[in-house]
């Protein structure tokens, strides 16, 4: 009886272990769904979508311009953000918001990113805390589930001026 | 023959589902508890790497203390990089300053500046 029990507990244990370790596997190396919270990309993705990540592309220094990136937050490491890549290393920046009469430049630093969210208006981004190690870097998002009237591949940059010339 | 294939069959199921709980399972352990790396260069002698280029040091590289990102100074930290001087910088909040111990043949935060403490495992 009490061996039946020890059994059945160590098996349980032992499936619980294996299973967590799979579904880890699949979340930082495959992807995940996520749910996005905040006014700072929209109108690409509102509050509380839910989006389809993939972090293939991150093991691979597959990461483009143009493309939305979940990374870790610079200013507090528990935290997510979800950003927009506006230019890789060694690229020319525009800093400056559009209200400004001056255009001020900065140059990507390497092994940087410069991310910035969709809604420039209200975005805590690289033009607030300058840009952001690739390292922190943790899936790219592509595909929206939720709602489902905006189902499928996302849009592309509402403000595309904001990238570099070439 | 047919006692034979029976016998490869079963030989390979368990061959494949030892492979599916194995691989996750260390996969994850090392992600999440430890692994082990060499050090190379000279830029943490003489604490790693004393005997120059002749030897490279193998570490333990605790992740487990790093889960909930608590860095003392002092740490000798590993860090994803992907490839200022005699001034005074200001870590911002969330950062830390990693220097190699042997000064001048060190690429460290003299040369990448203060890195985000995320990254560091």
């Amino acid at each position: 009886m009490l061996r039946g029990v020890l059994g059945k507990t160590f098996r349980l244990v032992g499936y619980t272990i294996q299973y967590g370790c799979i579904a880890h596997c699949a979340f930082e190396y495959v992807g995940g769904v996520v749910m996005c919270s905040g006014p700072s990309m929209e109108p690409t993705i509102q509050n509380s979508d839910i989006v389809f990540a993939e972090n293939l592309s991150r093991h691979f220094y597959g990461i483009q311009r143009g493309d939305i990136v979940i990374a870790k937050s610079p200013s507090d490491p528990k935290s997510n953000i979800c950003k927009r890549v506006i230019g890789l290393e060694g690229d020319k920046i525009l800093t400056n918001s559009p209200s400004d009469f001056f255009k001020s430049h900065s140059y990507v630093p390497t092994g940087h990113v410069w991310l910035e969210g969709d809604n420039l208006q209200n975005s805590t981004d690289s033009r607030y805390y300058g840009p952001i190690p690739y390292g922190l870097i943790r899936g790219r998002i592509f595909f929206k589930i939720w709602p489902l009237s905006d189902f499928g591949f996302l849009r592309d940059s509402p403000n595309g001026h904001r990238f570099s010339d070439d | 023959m047919a006692q034979s294939q029976g016998w490869v069959r079963r030989y390979a199921k368990a061959f494949f589902k030892g492979f599916f709980v194995a691989v996750p399972v260390a996969v994850t352990f090392l992600d999440r508890v430890a692994c082990v790396a060499r050090v190379e260069g000279a830029s943490m002698q003489p604490s790693l790497n004393p005997g120059g280029s002749q030897s490279s040091d193998v570490v333990l590289l605790n992740h487990w203390k790093m889960r909930n990102f608590e860095v003392q100074r002092g740490d000798i930290v590993s860090l994803v990089t992907i490839g200022h001087k005699n001034r005074y910088v200001k870590v911002p909040r969330g950062h830390i300053w990693v220097e190699g111990d042997h000064h001048g043949h060190s690429f460290d935060s003299n040369s990448f500046g203060p890195v985000s403490h995320v990254v560091a495992c």
